[in-house]
């Protein structure tokens, strides 16, 4: 019998299962926070005094620009962590125990349950780790107590919509590389939004698919709490596509491990 | 007798190629049954049926008295596999992977610890229990993947090729796990590309070829079913020879090995008849073997082909 308890208790087993093989091979949240690490410091102290000029505000240069980009930047790791949940997902599917879990009678929620639950938590503890970093290069957020909440909140939601598409993607792919390849353009939407530079500087057409793009929200929203630029609308566009990503992602997810062939 | 597995006109295709072909098969509770065939007869699509994992497109399969499509929960429950690929978690060590399947069980604290104990102990895998499987041998890995099976208590064990890629003391050990397994009362279904597995293990052997069951019986039975049986007599020197192929007219000669072969059916009536008639002559026998048609043989009489000749798998 399947009973809502026991798909709870099934899926905190199977996320028991997947914050052990976070702990017990740490490299992957390493590599999730490694590479907006990288790019932190690269357009903060390559680009930055260019870019910081740029934009025109007061202080000008490299010191405005980390006001501006770490939020952008906090979003880029998300979604450089759904890169490494589609890859964490796809070499599970690959180990013969999952043929077993389908052979037991357990809720086949779980699975995917487990592994969008220890993708959020490996997610947070690597945007601990850049925001760490962005704190150390000058980020100096303004942020108080509720607007953190608000923030850490968002961070988590997207992360709950990007882990349940990757989570999907790494299921809908055949293998491990193609699973690495298929997050991709979550990767580059940052850039093409406001995460690097506001889209009022972009062409035309460009600007408006900046604009309109799923990112672009979430950034301004979480810019607009860490460092108190207007948010307006953002932020409920923001928590709508976050919504519509989780939905979507799960439904995908569970439909393709239904589909999988068995072995 | 009570039946643990049914199944009648399974049929299953993938795209165009026909893997099961209207598959009928009984087999009794508390019994061991092999599903002999060559690769790509239909082996592993019977095991993932039959455990829920792959749907039938026709017929009506039964398991533990459940029915696999109606009602997979139920069956799921009463069963445990072990498939060709191990279903083990490399990365967590041996003893958190049976604590895992206990998790998933709902096993008690208590009950999950003394079972996995209890298995540890009779797999030989204590000293192994706290490093990760993919640091054990293919046996040691296959018992592993057999403990966690065993975990759920289940009425209905299907091992598809346990033994495949084993080395013949793991294999032993395999084995011996099995009859275990019978010995406390649970029905075992088996899949194999080994006669000599079959015939050491089952107590019925279903022969599968191009996804339906072509014989079925015991070993002695299927044996039974193909003439063919003969006996070899030796002889000492070429007018021995000569002599008795003169008396029996059925035989024949292999003169380099200085022996006839004749058939037979190998009953101790037949054997004390030639026997007489070489007797009556004074030829001396030299050596005297009795040849019975073994599984190789109803492979080859019941399909055409050698089992172990390989067929291209999906």
């Amino acid at each position: 019998m399947t009973t809502p308890s026991h798909t709870i208790t099934d899926s905190s087993t199977m996320l028991r299962r997947n914050l052990r093989h976070a702990l017990r091979y740490p490299s992957l949240t390493l590599i999730v926070a490694g590479m907006p690490i990288v790019f932190l410091l690269l357009f903060v102290y390559v680009f930055g005094g260019t870019l910081g000029a740029g934009l025109g505000g007061p202080e000008g240069g490299r010191a405005e620009y980390v006001e501006y980009l770490a939020p952008g930047l906090l979003v880029l790791a998300v979604a450089a962590a759904a890169q490494g949940t589609a890859i964490s997902v796809a070499m599970d599917m690959t180990q013969g125990i999952i043929a077993r879990f389908r052979t037991m009678s357990i809720a086949r929620a779980a699975v995917l349950a487990g592994h969008v639950g220890g993708a959020v938590v490996q997610t947070m503890v690597g945007l601990a780790l850049v925001l760490g970093a962005a704190l150390l290069v000058g980020f100096r957020p303004d942020a108080g107590p509720g607007e953190w909440l608000a923030a850490i909140g968002l961070l988590a939601l997207v992360s709950l919509a990007l882990s349940s598409l990757s989570t999907a993607m790494g299921l809908a792919t055949k293998t491990v590389e193609a699973a690495s390849n298929a997050p991709m353009p979550l990767l580059l939407l940052p850039f093409f939004g406001s995460g690097f530079v506001p889209t009022e500087s972009m062409p035309a057409g460009l600007r408006w698919f900046a604009e309109h793009q799923p990112f672009t929200p979430v950034i301004e929203t979480l810019r607009g709490l860490l460092t108190g630029t207007a948010i307006g609308s953002s932020g409920v566009v923001a928590v709508a596509w976050c919504l519509a990503f989780s939905v979507v992602g799960y439904l995908w997810a569970r439909a393709n491990y239904e589909r999988r062939p068995a072995r | 007798m009570t039946t643990a597995i049914s199944v009648t006109g399974l049929r299953r295709s993938f795209g165009d190629q026909v893997v099961l072909d209207g598959l009928d098969l009984t087999v009794a509770a508390g019994s061991v049954f092999a599903l002999l065939g060559p690769n790509g007869s239909g082996k592993t699509t019977t095991v993932d049926v039959l455990s829920t994992l792959t749907p039938p497109d026709a017929g009506e399969v039964r398991v533990a008295g459940h029915d696999v499509v109606g009602d997979p929960r139920s069956v799921r429950a009463a069963i445990a596999v072990t498939g060709q690929s191990t279903a083990v978690d490399d990365l967590l060590t041996g003893a958190e992977n049976l604590r895992l399947v206990a998790d998933l069980l709902h096993l008690d604290r208590r009950t999950g610890r003394a079972r996995a104990a209890d298995l540890l102990e009779r797999f030989d895998l204590v000293e192994a229990a706290a490093t990760p499987p993919s640091t054990y041998s293919g046996g040691m890995r296959r018992k592993l993947d057999l403990a966690m099976g065993l975990m759920g208590d289940p009425r209905i064990v299907f091992l598809d090729e346990p033994t495949t890629g084993l080395d013949p003391r793991s294999r032993r050990a395999v084995w011996d796990v099995v009859r275990g397994l019978v010995a406390g009362g649970v029905t075992v279904l088996l899949t194999t590309q080994y006669l000599e597995e079959a015939d050491q293990l089952a107590d019925r052997i279903g022969v599968l070829d191009g996804g339906r069951l072509v014989a079925e019986g015991t070993a002695a039975e299927l044996k039974r079913q193909i003439p063919g049986g003969s006996l070899r007599l030796q002889f000492a020197d070429r007018p021995a020879l000569d002599e008795a192929a003169r008396l029996l007219r059925t035989a024949s000669v292999d003169v380099e090995a200085l022996a006839l072969d004749v058939p037979s059916d190998g009953s101790a009536r037949a054997l004390r008849n030639l026997l007489a008639v070489l007797d009556d002559a004074a030829v001396d026998v030299a050596d005297l073997t009795v040849h019975q048609p073994d599984l190789d043989d109803v492979f080859l009489a019941l399909t055409g082909r050698s089992p172990d000749a390989e067929v291209s798998t999906p």
